[in-house]
């Protein structure tokens, strides 16, 4: 097993990228994601690669697409506000089927908001990013380590599917330092070929880097490619974790931070006799709802924790319908993070479980 | 460093938070002394931008709106075509300015948008920790440049000053520098011409101010104006770079 | 095993790195370690603080709203956490700048003159090396050296000078204890 190491969050995925293969990083200023730059900034060139500080996030997310239009393993990062701004270089590299990792260190919205920890662009990474029809594959991370696993799984999602991929994680998550150890290494000479790339068309046919298409036939036959690949996600890549489910009267639904203080919500209210299970989705896209349908046939009360004043719950709410299960809601926003006893309060509230 | 005793009537009573030795303060109070002198304070809107100065909104005892990153030019330019007979600033530092508003400001000024713009620029990304910013010096070490800062990688510093001054709309541009008391003379100078400017209805005006960030540079704030004079003044040479004249 | 710690101070003081070496010496001695600082735009002289946890188990939150031991390095600090502190928990204060009592009967006081003992060792900026070996001595969940080769790793390059003085800080402090 490879050592273990202290690091920030920020600083781990920037590893975990340099692990991947990941030779270009282009990107522009944001608290809490600082560190993840400033470290690709002396680690790029060390390994031969190219770190490059834009003059926006709309620059950096359109250097992005011509980077992996050409070829590369590529990565930016930020954090909410900058996302909006990255939004429409995302939507560009979907539409062309472009391979890159996104990472959002949310903080707390909208407009310029705060810049502590906050899962309040869970809309706009599943659902809203950018104009058009298209998914992002989100991954959420909630420790050090997962990050650093979930970032290098990221660079061959996007190229196993040609779909850009978020890392949605938080401000907690960016700044906080666990022990981390770095397992794989992918030689960026030993990355799989990408016939479709524009490298120069020497002694092949030109390759052309595009998402316009006037003929709408042709556009929709183009969207529903695309679907076919979400749908594809959709049967093979979901990913979670269960806690409990066995025994569980109550079922807790939370993602990221929100689930590492759900988790501990959970251990005090089985303390109290309270049988509390916890599923913690991992893939936000593709959503983990067979599992939580499939829960929802024993379980009538789930309770969807997050931070942000309830985004997430409408998924959860959806993949409960067909078994009338009651989800509650408990949320904190803008930048504050709910507490274990608060948890335990709304777990008492929704009573039964006892 | 001379300090007036009396905060101008323009400034709220609110403390600053700027770090010891920052020269943010003396250009806000230096742009709220001339709201003072030309009595403008009822008829002023300002635009604060997003760096360390985003809080400027609270110390301008005039009306203000806070922009997002970059965009205060855009905002100010809604803001003057609402209400063309009111006096409409911008106070910008150099990474919202020089760098993420690099568009916005380009096209203030080159539509002669009858605004001025305060453009503080301490060749750095203050707010956010120490990162290269667009007027970074060649050499200069940041916390994205940590070798220094590279013209190959990254260009030269850039001079935003020189660039507007070749635009038709641009009515007054001039740098000036705080980094000591005749210099903060000349510099409230060229800030009250602009401001008449815009009264007079010139066109649009720009005032780069040199100011420190001894936090990110790394140094005591004595050395940082030291720094600023040894290192910036070479390279940002303070003069006026266009004034047009009469009949222009 | 489990201990929640939360290290504060003003900004300068080094409480992030006392609370680092604990995370850093806890995932040596291969318990599950987090550390997670306040962070905030880049402003001087603001008080900082991090949460440390060290256990035998998952951590599952990494934040801490009751504490097991709090380290003040200042009266602020002190102020903010002492009522966050579990029953049956610890505050250690540091004698040197603060003279206010702890207004609580169940909690321990631990009071060390870390300013006071940096002083003697010519050096004030090392009142927190004071501090923490007092606290690693007396809690006793890590051993001394750990500590001490773990400050050689976390130390940077142009740090490593100060090892031997920060040894000896670490040392004055566990003698207290
Ligand atoms: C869209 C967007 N991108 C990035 C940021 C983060 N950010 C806040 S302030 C700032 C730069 C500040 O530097 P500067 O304009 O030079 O002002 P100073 O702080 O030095 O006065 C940045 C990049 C943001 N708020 N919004
Ligand atoms: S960080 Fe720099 S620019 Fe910001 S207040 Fe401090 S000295 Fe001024």
């Amino acid at each position: 097993m490879a050592k273990k190491i202290l690091m920030k969050g920020n600083e781990a995925i920037a590893e975990a990228a340099v692990k991947a293969g990941c030779r270009y990083f282009f990107g522009y200023p944001i608290t809490p994601q600082n560190e993840l730059p400033a470290y690709l900034s002396w680690r790029l060139p060390e390994v031969g690669g190219v770190f490059l500080q834009a003059e926006s996030e709309v620059a950096a997310s359109n250097m992005v697409y011509g980077a992996a239009g050409a070829g590369a393993r590529v990565m930016t990062s930020s954090s909410s506000p900058g996302i909006s701004l990255k939004a429409e270089g995302i939507s560009y590299i979907a539409g062309a089927e472009l391979p890159a990792v996104i990472v959002n260190m949310m903080r707390g919205g909208p407009g310029l908001g705060g810049i502590q920890p906050a899962q309040s662009d869970y809309f706009q990474a599943t659902k809203g990013m950018a104009h058009g029809d298209f998914r992002l594959f989100v991954l959420a991370p909630s420790s050090v380590q997962e990050a650093v696993d979930l970032t290098i799984d990221a660079f061959e999602l996007a190229d196993k599917y040609r779909n850009p991929v978020l890392l949605l994680a938080d401000g907690m998550i960016g700044q906080m330092m666990e022990p981390v150890s770095f397992e794989r290494s992918i030689d960026p000479d030993d990355l799989p070929d990408k016939p479709w790339a524009t490298d120069g068309a020497e002694g092949r046919e030109k390759n052309i880097i595009n998402s316009l298409s006037l003929d709408p036939a042709e556009l929709e036959k183009h969207n529903q490619k695309l679907k076919e690949k979400y749908d594809q996600m959709e049967k093979e890549e979901v990913r979670y974790e269960t806690y409990y489910l066995d025994d569980a009267d109550i079922v807790i639904v939370a993602y990221g931070t929100s689930a590492r203080i759900s988790l501990s919500a959970m251990e005090l209210a089985r303390e109290e006799g309270y049988k509390v299970g916890l599923i913690r989705p991992i893939t936000l896209f593709p959503f983990p709802k067979e599992i939580i349908a499939k829960t929802s046939e024993k379980i009538d009360d789930f309770l969807t924790v997050e931070m942000s004043t309830g985004q997430m719950v409408e998924d959860v709410e959806l993949a409960v319908c067909a078994n009338n299960s009651s989800v509650h809601f408990y949320g904190r926003t803008g930048g504050m993070i709910p507490t274990p006893e608060e948890i335990l309060a709304e777990i008492k509230k929704i009573g039964g479980g006892k | 460093m001379q300090v007036v005793a009396k905060k101008p009537d323009s400034l709220t009573d609110k403390d600053f938070h700027y770090c010891p030795g920052c020269t943010h303060g003396i250009i806000h109070r230096l742009v709220a002394e001339v709201m003072d002198e030309l009595d403008i304070r009822e008829k002023t809107i300002g635009i604060a931008p997003v760096g360390c100065s985003v809080l400027a909104y609270e110390y301008f005892d005039c009306d203000m709106q806070e922009a997002s990153h970059g965009r205060a030019p855009a905002v100010a330019t809604g803001v003057k075509r609402v209400h063309p007979d009111k006096v409409v600033f911008t106070y910008q530092g150099d990474g919202d300015l020089a760098s993420i508003g690099t568009a916005e400001i380009v096209h203030a000024a080159n539509r002669g948008e009858n605004i001025t713009t305060i453009f503080v620029n301490n060749a750095i990304y203050g707010m956010t920790g120490g990162q290269m910013a667009p007027t970074t010096l060649l050499g200069q070490k940041t916390t994205t440049s940590p070798a220094g800062r590279k013209k190959d990688i990254a260009g030269s510093p850039i001079k935003i000053s020189e660039m507007l001054a070749v635009l038709d709309g641009a009515a007054y541009i001039e740098r000036v520098s705080v980094h000591d008391v005749k210099h903060i003379i000349k510099a409230k100078k060229a800030i009250k011409k602009a401001f008449k400017m815009q009264l007079e209805g010139k066109g649009f005006t720009m005032i780069e101010v040199l100011s420190t960030c001894p936090t990110n540079w790394g140094i005591e704030p004595v050395e940082a104006l030291k720094w600023l004079e040894e290192n910036m003044i070479p390279i940002y040479k303070p003069q006026v770079l266009k004034e047009a004249g009469e009949g222009e | 095993m489990k201990k929640e710690m939360i290290f504060a101070g003003f900004g300068g003081q080094g409480v992030m790195l006392m609370g680092r070496l604990v995370a850093y010496s806890g995932m040596t001695e291969e318990y599950h370690v987090s550390w997670m600082p306040s962070y905030g735009p880049e402003m001087r002289g603001g008080t900082a603080n991090c949460t440390v946890i060290v256990s035998d188990k998952m951590i599952p939150s990494p934040l801490s709203s009751k504490p097991d031991i709090v380290v003040a390095m200042n009266l602020p600090s002190m102020l903010k956490f002492v009522d966050t502190i579990k029953p049956g928990g610890k505050i250690y204060v540091n004698k040197s700048l603060i003279n206010q009592e702890v207004e609580r009967d169940d909690i321990e006081v631990i009071k060390v003159p870390a300013n006071k003992i940096a002083n003697e060792l010519g050096e004030s900026r090392i009142a927190n090396m004071v501090m923490l070996g007092n606290i690693i001595c007396r809690e006793e969940f890590l051993p001394l050296d750990i500590v001490k080769t773990s400050l050689k790793e976390v130390l940077p390059p142009h740090r490593q000078n100060l090892l031997e003085i920060n040894n000896e800080a670490l040392d004055r402090g566990c003698a207290l204890a």
